[in-house]
């Protein structure tokens, strides 16, 4: 039996699969919020060092990683928007920016709230602070070219050509701050094992799958209000239940 | 007809972007004072004291030229898309990269040399010494080709755009931070006594990186806002 890889590329076909999947990220990602956040904020012992204030790192990390992560991905869908020319990869980087300008913000102000105990500074001109900074400044670009281009069309691929520019000088960027400036205490988690408790290690890594799943969700529930706005006119969409009632 | 070469081609773009600004010099001064404005303010704001201007004259010069080249971007394509040449430029059988480099060439030999000339003369308002005085001209030579290369996308991606000259720095002016950071930071070096070979160094691999690419990707650009 031939299979078609082709059959949900379709805006028509994955309306209906998104709406299908949501579901099954969403909950898990509820659940894994609550038991993350649970570990984290009783179960975990309190540092040695920094006391209760390293609790913040269970919602920073996730939300450095994932806004650092979402990035990619979106470049990635662009791209493909842009080669294969499938309207829903570029309807996909599209959903993708707010959610990942949302955990570059949520990054930057918890960073903010960790370091006034840590460093005694709200702000610090450090290399990952201002990466980070700029990584927020790239989504804005992007969504705010998106938001000002009427022809939709080209509003896909203008966005998409600028995605995969940052994408290429998101690295050389955050070299050049690097080498500029350091002062952020190095990665803790490393693949030759790890100094931290078991708990903590439980709730950050609770708290990272949440939040993964949480913008899969979120990513599938905004590509279905795209697909519905975009295709407003078509016959498919006035014939759906939830459109004609 | 005879058939262009491509520095022919070059060549012929450069000379008509002159050409054309020299008929209009008021759009290339006005850069250049607003240039030098951005800079004598700075002093006004922070204070007169010497060692303190020393110590940001490189910084301020570099945001200024910035500044000042996100200001005449929006300038790059617009009078030749309104008038219907870029769309002849786009069916011409030359490469549209080459038309393109040529395009940037011009620019920045309209926005950014004349900064690059008068920044000394900004430099010893900041008292800066001799040294840094150079080490400020070389770092602008090899960091303002690059705000022309990366501006370049970010103009042709906005053109003909409602409110396209904020929108292009606010896609334009992250995506510098490496030259700024690395041109101010050759100053900052030899002021401190060191060498600022490594400084200049990824400035001139930055510049070599975005010669190869930009042209094609802003000429990409252009293809899609031309649909």
């Amino acid at each position: 039996m031939a299979i078609n890889w082709f059959k949900y590329s379709a805006p028509t076909t994955f309306y209906g699969l998104a709406g299908k999947l949501i579901p099954f990220f969403a909950w898990p990602s509820a659940i894994l919020f609550v038991i993350g956040l649970y570990i984290g904020f009783f179960v975990a012992p309190t540092d040695a060092v920094q006391s209760e204030a390293y609790r913040i790192m269970f919602i920073h990390v996730p939300a450095s990683i994932l806004s650092m992560f979402i990035y990619l991905i979106m470049a990635g869908y662009a791209a493909l928007g842009l080669i294969f020319k499938t309207r829903l990869s570029a309807m996909m980087a599209q959903a993708l920016a707010p959610t990942g300008a949302l955990f570059a913000f949520i990054s930057l102000w918890t960073g903010a709230l960790w370091g006034k105990p840590m460093w005694g500074a709200w702000w610090v001109w450090d290399a990952r602070l201002t990466s980070e900074l700029i990584l927020l400044f790239l989504y804005l670009g992007f969504i705010s070219l998106h938001a000002s281009i009427d022809d939709i069309r080209r509003a896909d691929k203008a966005s998409a050509l600028l995605a995969i520019v940052g994408s290429v000088n998101v690295p050389i960027i955050y070299f050049s701050v690097k080498w500029w400036n350091t002062l952020h205490q190095g990665s803790t988690i490393k693949f030759s094992g790890t100094s931290m408790h078991i708990a903590m290690q439980e709730a950050i890594f609770a708290l990272l799958a949440a939040c993964w799943l949480y913008v899969i969700a979120m990513s599938l529930a905004r590509v279905r209000s795209i697909i519905l706005e975009r295709e407003a006119n078509t016959t498919w969409v006035n014939s759906l239940p939830e459109v004609r009632s | 007809m005879k058939k262009l070469s491509l520095l022919g081609l070059l060549g012929l773009v450069i000379r008509r972007d002159l050409l054309l600004a020299m008929r209009r010099r008021a759009d290339v001064l006005t850069t250049l004072i607003f240039f030098v404005m951005v800079v004598s303010l700075f002093p006004l704001g922070v204070g007169p004291e010497p060692e303190m201007l020393r110590k940001m004259a490189s910084g301020v010069v570099w945001v200024a030229a910035l500044l000042s080249s996100m200001l005449s971007l929006p300038r790059m394509f617009s009078a030749d898309y309104l008038d219907g040449t870029l769309e002849q430029m786009l069916l011409a059988p030359q490469s549209l990269t080459a038309l393109v480099l040529g395009k940037i060439v011009a620019h920045w030999m309209l926005s950014g040399l004349p900064l690059v000339l008068i920044a000394p003369v900004l430099g010893l308002q900041f008292d800066m010494s001799l040294q840094a005085l150079w080490m400020l001209v070389v770092a602008l030579l090899l960091g303002t080709p690059i705000l022309s290369m990366i501006g370049a996308i970010g103009a042709a991606l906005t053109l003909g755009l409602r409110g396209g000259g904020v929108l292009v720095s606010l896609l334009v002016l992250p995506l510098c931070i490496p030259v700024l950071i690395f041109g101010a930071g050759a100053v900052d070096a030899v002021n401190s006594g060191m060498s600022a070979v490594s400084n200049l160094s990824l400035l001139g691999a930055f510049m070599l990186f975005a010669l190869v690419f930009t042209p094609f990707v802003a000429a990409q650009a252009l293809r899609i806002s031309m649909e």
